[in-house]
């Protein structure tokens, strides 16, 4: 650690050497412009669809590039489709399925991955390395057999059966072992000294420490799980039991043409995430981070 | 990394290792008391593991050995059949001209998915990680794409792409091109799903690379500048060679994600499979889903794999060499 005034000393060092900061030279002007473009081109799609799902069905299909439809602003897509569709059940089921998927996933991956960073017993290296070479294996390869499995359960068409093939994510243990890894052991020492056992010195001492691995990871198996398409879509038939984008994939067809309504459909559906996104734009970032990185 | 429970408890070590020592009876009490602290240590780690090894067995080694398994036999999905075959299966696939077909869509739009997803967000980074004001907003734009569903994607670039009142007609037609009929033209078909995929995950890709140029430490910028050199400078012989291990990985991470493409093809094609579009995790879908077949699914399932196995081999391969060197 340096004293105060060396800090300060550095960070203005750094001030000055963030490339272009503080000086709006013609270089910097340049980045702005093209970032601001490309920002731009990539928010566009999706603003196209919210601009698309406030027209009536006829301005929608007149297909004119204007911000506007010719008949005004309408909310009459929003209407029809949350008065008659199945988007709150679905909604539903989407939230509550992908927060018990992971709040498992996280669950008994930290918990094996405690046993793997600190635990001594025979085959552990062995064990360890099958976990981690299963990260090579596609979940789309296991999708016959596994299907083959719900059957003889009796799970397809249940949340279960949505559920259950879904927990299992052996970069989540292998990002968790690393950083329970770096927990020093002392800690750990201290409290087994005072007579606690392992289970008690994993929650009261290094889960309170893991927090915001935890939180990074957990936002992490949240979007996967409620993105999740072909395992869903496999095994659900029954509507009332889909997920948000299988159940959305299949009003496509129902609503033919009625574009408004589609794209009013996909705005709701984005929308969870997106807020999600704002108020933890931080978290989320970090745990992308992490996660991406972990599985190498 | 030593024991804990014996650097707790010295007596412990002291009695195991004097075994040379004449006092047998200590000696045999203390190795009584090491096994049984042995044993409660294995028990105690299979009270920690048992829950996700047990569902890592349920549901991803068991399926693994049984879909091998189905794969040389001719089960249906309606539960005839399940005899063993020996490998006919994989005779059939090889010989197959859709399973060719599909693995030529999968290996074509790897290719030309993954350069643009790795250098666009390495440009998207560079530029972000200038300090130029917004930072929120540039992360938001490049970033909420990724958050979107699979299903939303499809639908709004399926009516991006609609041939008569589609955006993308529109605007080129303002430009006298067209009108060009994205999504049901062969071949135009992948490279359509290749711009909405790009859109779609480059965030991704935007993020890693973001966290790898924070990581950069501000010293080596700041010994560049007191020797001298311009901005440009800095991130040529700085940045983007710190840049290159990153790029590895991301290059590794996003060849593994696009041969597995199937969600937004295949929803943005309305499921209708056509020979130069269809990805062959696609083929998978249809002959287990479709076709009923499921030791033939099985069977190209596992062409698939070991089309992942030698693309992830060859590329650690290359990656360790790198290291190496």
């Amino acid at each position: 650690m340096t004293t105060a005034t060396s800090v300060a000393d550095v960070t203005d060092i750094k001030r000055q050497l963030k490339p272009g900061e503080r000086h709006f030279g013609p270089a910097r002007i340049a980045a702005f412009v093209v970032l601001a473009v490309m920002a731009l081109t990539w928010l566009f799609p999706f603003l196209w669809a919210v601009v698309t799902s406030f027209k009536t069905e006829g301005d929608a299909a007149s297909g004119s590039v204007s911000l506007i439809g010719e008949n005004g602003l309408t909310t009459q897509a929003y209407e029809k489709i949350l008065g008659e569709g199945n988007v709150y059940i679905w909604a539903w089921n989407s939230l509550w399925t992908s927060l018990v998927i992971t709040v498992i996933t996280v669950a008994i991956s930290a918990l094996a991955a405690y046993a793997f960073s600190r635990l001594h017993f025979r085959g552990r290296t062995a064990l360890f390395f099958a976990v981690i070479a299963s990260i090579i294996v596609p979940p789309q390869v296991l999708i016959i057999p596994l299907y083959y499995e719900m059957l003889a359960f009796n799970l397809v068409d249940t949340p279960w059966g949505l559920i259950l093939p879904q927990i299992v994510m052996a970069p989540i243990v292998l990002i968790l072992k690393k950083f329970f890894d770096a927990v020093p052991i002392e800690l750990e020492d201290a409290a087994r000294v005072d007579g606690a056992g392992r289970l008690r010195v994993f929650l009261s001492v290094v889960l309170p420490l893991s927090r915001p691995i935890l939180g990074a990871v957990s936002i992490f198996v949240f979007i996967q799980a409620w993105n999740n398409f072909l395992w869903p879509f496999i095994v659900l038939n029954d509507t009332m039991l889909m997920t948000l984008p299988v159940g959305l994939q299949t009003v496509i067809s129902a609503y033919g043409v009625q574009y408004a309504q589609v794209m009013a459909q996909a705005v709701l559906a984005a929308l969870p995430l997106i807020v999600v996104f704002l108020f933890f734009q931080r978290q989320i970032v970090q745990g992308v981070a992490t996660t991406g990185f972990g599985g190498q | 990394m030593s024991m804990a429970p014996q650097t707790a408890q010295p007596p412990v070590p002291a009695g195991r290792v004097g075994t040379t020592e004449p006092a047998a009876p200590i000696t045999a009490e203390a190795e009584a008391s090491a096994r049984r602290a042995r044993k409660k240590n294995r028990l105690v780690a299979l009270a920690f593991l048992a829950p996700f090894l047990a569902a890592f067995l349920l549901f991803v080694v068991w399926p693994m050995i049984h879909g091998f398994y189905l794969s040389f036999t001719n089960q249906s999905l309606t539960g005839s059949g399940g005899s063993l075959v020996g490998f006919d299966n994989y005779a059939e696939a090889f010989s197959d001209p859709k399973m060719w077909g599909s693995i030529r869509n999968t290996v074509w739009f790897t290719l030309i998915s993954t350069v643009p997803l790795v250098i666009i967000a390495m440009a998207m980074a560079l530029l972000v990680n200038t300090g130029l004001p917004g930072q929120w907003l540039w992360r938001l734009s490049f970033f909420m794409p990724f958050l979107l569903a699979s299903t939303v994607i499809s639908q709004i670039w399926s009516w991006i792409f609609n041939p008569e009142i589609g955006l993308a007609n529109e605007v080129l037609g303002a430009v006298g091109i067209g009108p060009i009929a994205w999504l049901q033209t062969p071949h135009l078909d992948l490279i359509s799903i290749t711009i909405a995929t790009v859109w779609w995950t480059v965030g991704f890709n935007f993020l890693l690379y973001l966290a790898a140029l924070q990581n950069i430490p501000e010293v080596q910028y700041e010994a560049a500048a007191v020797d001298g050199a311009s901005r440009w400078r800095q991130i040529w012989s700085i940045t983007i060679p710190q840049l290159m291990p990153v790029t590895g990985v991301v290059f590794v991470l996003q060849i593994l994600a696009s041969l597995k493409l199937f969600d937004q093809a295949y929803q943005m094609l309305g499921g209708i499979s056509s020979d130069t579009s269809r990805p062959i995790v696609q083929y998978i879908f249809e002959a287990g889903f479709v076709g009923y077949e499921f030791g033939y699914a099985a069977a190209i399932s596992y062409v698939f794999f070991a089309l992942i196995l030698v693309v992830g081999i060859v590329q650690m391969t290359i990656v360790n060499r790198r290291k190496g060197q």
